[in-house]
């Protein structure tokens, strides 16, 4: 489903991605390790383009989206991105936040031949149902800022869903949580997971990728160092610096 | 100060019994109107020179388009509010061989007066919204202009609204100069009082107090607005 090949990016002569290659499957359950500074998080915001790549190619469902001429904005409808920060929309309510980019896809899309009230009320209640799932059905009419922090990723999650996109890439979501609410956003990771979404995942949650992934990646220097499945990953690294960076994660 | 009461008398009389009155609310009327449009296309030129301004530049009409506004920004700021209408009535006007009245001309002149002003206020306020909301934008899909239009503009504008409101009053109280293109505003009312009766003290205090009364009137509405906008940041 994506392709990456020979990825490079550099920030004023500061190298941080070297030559990265990647595919990935549909389906695919990634999660990107590093220490930091490795050039991990700059990877995968470049899967969307929102670092544009300075060299290499992205090839998503067949178009290579890292040449400047394509319309970006309709590949990155069909992948999702959650932040570190959420980045809710401070200036719209929760079902606001979720129904905005669907409503205004559809309210500009040409083909549609549904009336603006109608989508409106669609995808309103559609959001409703994806708020339903989270179990903040009631949180509708709030403003995100009356949410905490594990609330607010989650209802970042299914903004991202509700684009029902091929793939969703996550940006350290669990990094900038209070301990205890690590669980919820993990928990509806899985769930995700078992869904059958492709997931592109940077972490430190080392339990989650030995639990959830199919593919574990390692990426030092600007390249991947080591990409296994998570039984081989942990149980057998070969790379001396994965070594090295396990023993004082895994603690 | 013992025939005070004497000014007084007489200025009551011409307000109200010689159609001072209507001068006063005509001059009102203008004053306002010339404030409100211009902050009105002052805030429309200001939000689109401040997009212009945070616009990424990697090609080349952004980059046009900026140096124009740096331009545009510079020229307005750069001369006084008093040259800028007398240059518009007697020489742009005469040149592109057009008719426009005192107070269309204010208008215009005050818009794309403080369009200047308010650019810079806008960037501000753009620049104070943290850039996650706008790659949050863009990572559903939106482009560069919807995210603007939809999220980035109207949290700026809340963060801008306090100095936004001192805008307008600056505006409110600069209109007092559109009498040099022969726009009759609060200031000629009472100039047409004062002249009438030769006597300046009371209708220049009245005229005083009136432009004071406007402007706590629109502290107090901005207060209001801000409010009520703030409900998005409240826990409730």
């Amino acid at each position: 489903m994506i392709d990456v090949i020979d990825l490079k990016k550099d920030f004023q002569g500061n190298h941080v991605l070297n030559g990265i290659d990647l595919h990935i499957d549909k389906g695919d359950i990634v999660v990107i390790t590093g220490p930091s500074g490795s050039g991990k998080s700059t990877f995968l915001r470049c899967l969307n383009c929102m670092e544009d790549p300075s060299g290499g190619q992205i090839i998503f469902n067949g178009v290579d989206i890292a040449d400047m001429k394509v319309d970006i904005n309709i590949h990155r409808r069909h992948m999702g991105m959650v932040f570190q920060h959420f980045n809710l929309f401070n200036n719209k309510t929760v079902l606001q936040n979720i129904s905005l980019a669907p409503i205004h896809v559809r309210k500009t899309d040409k083909k549609e031949k549904t009336s603006k009230k109608k989508i409106i009320e669609e995808e309103n209640a559609r959001a409703m149902k994806l708020l339903e799932r989270i179990g903040l059905a009631d949180k509708a009419n709030v403003y995100p800022a009356t949410l905490s922090g594990g609330q607010k990723q989650r209802v970042a999650i299914v903004r991202a869903l509700a684009m029902n996109p091929d793939v969703i890439l996550f940006d350290e979501p669990t990094s900038a949580l209070d301990p205890e609410m690590v669980g919820e956003v993990l928990d509806l990771m899985k769930e995700l997971a078992q869904d059958g979404m492709t997931m592109v995942i940077v972490t430190h949650e080392m339990g989650f990728a030995k639990e959830v992934a199919n593919r574990v990646l390692f990426i030092d220097e600007g390249k991947i160092k080591e990409d296994e499945p998570p039984e081989e990953f942990f149980g057998n690294p070969k790379n001396p610096r994965l070594k090295e960076f396990l023993s004082k994660v895994l603690v | 100060m013992n025939n005070f009461g004497a000014k007084v008398d007489q200025f009551t009389e011409i307000v109200f019994h010689q159609g001072g009155i209507n001068k006063i609310v005509e001059g009102l009327q203008n004053t306002l109107l010339i404030a409100i449009l211009g902050l009105i296309i002052g805030i429309i030129i200001g939000t689109l020179i401040a997009t212009v301004r945070v616009v990424p530049k990697y090609k080349l009409l952004p980059r046009i388009l900026n140096g124009f506004c740096s331009f545009y920004v510079g020229l307005f700021r750069g001369t006084p509010m008093v040259v800028q209408l007398l240059v518009f009535y007697y020489v742009l006007l005469p040149l592109l061989e057009m008719r426009m009245t005192g107070v269309q001309v204010s208008i215009m002149v005050f818009g794309l007066n403080s369009g200047a002003y308010i650019s810079e206020i806008m960037r501000s306020g753009i620049q104070s919204v943290d850039v996650g909301q706008m790659e949050a934008g863009r990572a559903v899909g939106l482009s560069f202009a919807t995210t603007m239009r939809m999220i980035v503009i109207p949290q700026a504008v809340k963060n801008i609204l306090p100095t936004l409101g001192n805008e307008f009053i600056a505006l409110i109280k600069e209109t007092s100069v559109v009498s040099f293109v022969g726009a009759s505003d609060l200031y000629v009312a009472f100039n047409y009082i004062g002249t009438n009766s030769y006597e300046f003290m009371v209708p220049y205090l009245v005229m005083a107090v009136i432009y004071i009364i406007l402007v706590i009137l629109i502290s107090t509405g901005i207060r209001l607005m801000e409010r009520s906008l703030r409900k998005s940041d409240r826990r409730n």
